[in-house]
């Protein structure tokens, strides 16, 4: 089911960024190319790029975040969009204003670009519907978070100089994960093979279904892969409700040296941050310079989300003037 | 077709009888004088009409007893910006729908006399279809104190229910089984299991894929399974309401061929529809028990036709925009459903599933007598009917609804089956445009043209 369109012209030809599924190969090789420019870029000699002078770019955000959403800031400024943060507490929002309400009042701003992150599934597809602009979806519940896939493959993929054929096991809380489902759909499309390694408690029912392994056993799904992606468990589900404890999480699905061994021998480590240390992480592993990789997605975030602001605002800069051809 | 409704002396003729109760399903006509059904049969007239007489005439169409709807959520009182009576009589007469039973989860709960009295009284007030009410099993729906039972089975309870909620509590469960059997009252069961339905849709891949908490079909099954062990023990009539899963299927089957009390029905979402209608997130499509498995909707359809699903009922459960526009988690669970529940069952039929005659029974005498009531053309009982043409195709067009609310994720679904004019008391609470020959142009929408005024002149 690939789309011949998007294989023909190259591009990415879709007016919103909700998720991986379903992007072609095609689509994620070009966003990651295009990230690929920003990344070896130094900073600073791009820092006033005029792509998106002019354009408005709101981050949305109803649910709190540092880091993905100083990630995009960044992106968007060093394009010199304008940014507007608006950070909304979502128990507030459930008293009146409806998200339909919230899409018709930015309608008025009229932004260029949306970058929202909400608490419940789907919810950003919902907006999505209700507003006149693009909109990149920072993650929606437990279902999609396809920048933090996109900025994770660009690092496999200038690490390991390719993503197809590669062996990558994510481990921890798959159930609430949607940088899990967002990694498998996208490393899936792209020729990976995908392990999904968890508790029984915190595995999604009918997970083969989308193309991967599933492991209880750490070690055994850790066995001979090239990268070890660790999930973050939140605090609420350790004590008891998922899992019996920190203490015995770490002990069966904690990443340290001794089940690390199981892979291979070049194999890398990746977290979408921020890290439990001692929970799903050993110290000792996590700052480890040879193999993990935790620093490089940080830096890797931002080069992808210009890259997708920059590919969202391709139609707003045909035969816009204030956007040279050069400055792109 | 004549357009007077007063209910006296009227002859309807040329009509396929169908009866579920005697088998009847023959040409023929029926009389019907101050609001009761005199006579009924295939050569009924053949010496003439009698005198003054009012005379429909059927054209062939089928005459059937009316539909018993025996789970609606009407949203009076408490929620009348989504439905009131008044609005679901309308809607339920559209539907041919001529009793219906009215679930106690309204705002204050139907937990004492005066919540039954008050669903009575704003019923007789809008003069169209029966309304009856269920009481809650235990206090505000609270899964601990009964309520008085007896006293409200005096005032016309037609049977306990907590709602959308299942009574947990096996203790307060047994109880209300055991005490039910003073009045000869049946509790009627919400099967989720509300410690494990936690999740917004069905569990499994598409749940798995969307980022949704899955509900499992066991967190039915466990419910009946575990209040069927009480039926058995406490001997009280037991019903269980939207059966969703094949194994439910199971264990109810194996329950009946043991003879214990219980009864089961469903509704059409449940075998006209499977998890996948959830598509993109899609809140019309949240239920509560979700929509299950294609394996699961195919085994409904079987369980309608072979017996084991008693009655079909239209869950009839009105929102309005707010509660559904809303992220799929916080979206509130059901669709309306009256003026859908006869050309959606039909389909059992055109598929081949079932005779008429059956699928009838379950929507007529297979609820009434869950709740001892009548719903036959035996003479002497009312005159409440419905005339319908099976076969009329339609396109399902929720703007059309007399429904105050509009969820329904059957927009635009073509269905055969048209109900041209629903009789309650002997006087004609809702006519469509009969003018159309069947088999007209599958583009057109439900007959909505109704007049519901017309049964009011009446009174």
């Amino acid at each position: 089911m690939q789309d011949f369109e998007a294989i023909a012209r190259p591009g990415y030809r879709h007016r919103h960024l909700l998720g991986t599924e379903g992007l072609t190969p095609a689509e994620i090789g070009y966003l990651l190319d295009l990230a690929e420019n920003y990344a070896v870029q130094d900073p600073r000699a791009h820092q006033h790029s005029p792509l998106l002078s002019g354009h408005t770019v709101i981050n949305l955000f109803f649910e709190t975040s540092t880091r993905t959403r100083t990630s995009f800031e960044l992106a968007a400024k060093r394009l010199s969009a304008d940014v507007i943060n608006m950070s909304v507490a979502w128990s507030s929002i459930k008293k009146g204003e409806t998200l339909i309400d919230t899409a018709m009042t930015l309608n008025a701003m009229h932004p260029d670009v949306l970058i929202v992150r909400h608490p419940d599934s789907g919810a950003v597809k919902l907006l999505s519907e209700k507003v006149h602009c693009s909109v990149i979806n920072a993650g929606d519940g437990s279902h999609e978070h396809p920048t933090q896939a996109l900025l994770d493959a660009l690092t496999i993929r200038r690490r390991k100089g390719k993503l197809a054929g590669l062996t990558v096991a994510i481990c921890g809380d798959i159930m609430h994960s949607r940088v899990a489902r967002s990694n498998l759909h996208l490393l899936t499309t792209m020729g990976a093979r995908v392990r999904v390694i968890a508790p029984p408690t915190l595995m999604p029912s009918g997970i083969e279904r989308l193309g991967v392994e599933a492991y209880m056993d750490m070690r055994a799904g850790l066995r001979d892969v090239d990268i070890v992606m660790m999930l973050r468990l939140q605090t609420e589900r350790m004590q008891g409700s998922y899992v019996p404890s920190i203490r015995e999480y770490f002990r069966f699905y904690g990443l340290d040296r001794d089940k690390l061994a199981m892979a291979k021998p070049d194999a890398l480590i990746m977290h979408p941050g921020p890290m439990n240390r001692g929970v799903e992480i050993d110290s000792e592993v996590a700052d480890d310079i040879d193999r993990s990789l935790i620093q490089e997605q940080v830096e890797m975030g931002v080069a992808v989300r210009m890259a997708c602001l920059e590919a969202l605002t391709a139609d707003l800069r045909a035969g816009d003037p204030r956007v040279p051809a050069e400055g792109r | 077709m004549a357009t007077r409704s007063e209910a006296g002396p009227t002859a309807y003729i040329n009509a396929r009888l169908l009866d579920p109760r005697s088998g009847l399903d023959e040409p023929g006509a029926l009389f019907a004088d101050q609001g009761v059904v005199r006579d009924v049969g295939p050569r009924l007239f053949n010496d003439g009409l009698p005198d003054g007489a009012e005379v429909i005439d059927c054209a062939g169409a089928c005459l059937a007893p009316g539909l018993v709807d025996m789970r609606v959520q009407l949203g009076e009182p408490g929620n009348e910006h989504k439905e009131t009576i008044e609005t679901a009589s309308r809607a339920a007469a559209a539907g041919g729908i001529t009793s219906m039973v009215a679930l106690p989860n309204t705002d204050p709960v139907v937990d004492d006399v005066a919540g039954i009295e008050f669903i009575a009284r704003r019923a007789r007030e809008e003069k169209l279809v029966k309304v009856y009410g269920y009481g809650a099993v235990t206090r505000r729906l609270e899964g601990r104190e009964l309520v008085e039972m007896g006293l409200l089975s005096e005032y016309g309870a037609l049977g306990f229910t907590d709602g959308l909620q299942a009574v947990a509590d096996a203790q307060v469960m047994r109880r209300a089984l055991s005490y039910s059997r003073t009045v000869d009252t049946v509790i009627l069961q919400h099967p989720q299991e509300p410690s494990l339905a936690t999740g917004a849709m069905n569990s499994g891949e598409l749940a798995t894929r969307l980022g949704l908490s899955g509900n499992h079909l066991l967190n039915e099954v466990i419910v009946i399974e575990r209040d069927l062990r009480l039926v058995e023990m406490t001997g009280g009539r037991y019903h269980v309401a939207n059966v969703t899963c094949a194994e439910s299927l199971e264990v109810i089957r194996r329950a009946k061929a043991r003879g214990l009390p219980v009864t089961a029905s469903t509704a059409p979402h449940y075998f006209t529809l499977n998890e996948t209608a959830v598509g993109d997130y899609r809140t019309f499509a949240k239920m509560t028990p979700p929509l299950r498995s294609e394996r699961d909707r195919e085994a409904l359809a079987a369980a309608v036709a072979d017996g084991t699903i008693d009655a079909i009922a239209s869950d009839h459960s009105p929102h309005d925009q707010d509660a559904k526009r809303l992220p799929f988690n916080m979206a509130e669970p059901g669709i309306v459903g009256l003026e859908s529940l006869l050309s959606l069952s039909l389909a059992l039929v055109h598929g081949g599933r079932m005779p008429l005659l059956d699928l009838l029974r379950r929507l007529t005498d297979g609820p009434a007598g869950i709740l001892k009531g009548r719903a036959d053309l035996t003479p002497g009982l009312p005159c409440d009917l419905v005339i319908f043409d099976p076969e009329r195709p339609a396109t399902i067009d929720p703007d059309h609804f007399l429904s105050k609310s509009k969820n329904s994720p059957f927009e635009g679904h073509m269905v055969q089956g048209a109900v041209l004019r629903t009789v309650v008391d002997g006087r004609s609470i809702f006519t469509s445009d009969l003018s159309t020959p069947s088999g007209s142009t599958p583009g057109s929408s439900t007959p909505g043209s109704s007049t519901p005024g017309s049964g009011r002149q009446a009174a």
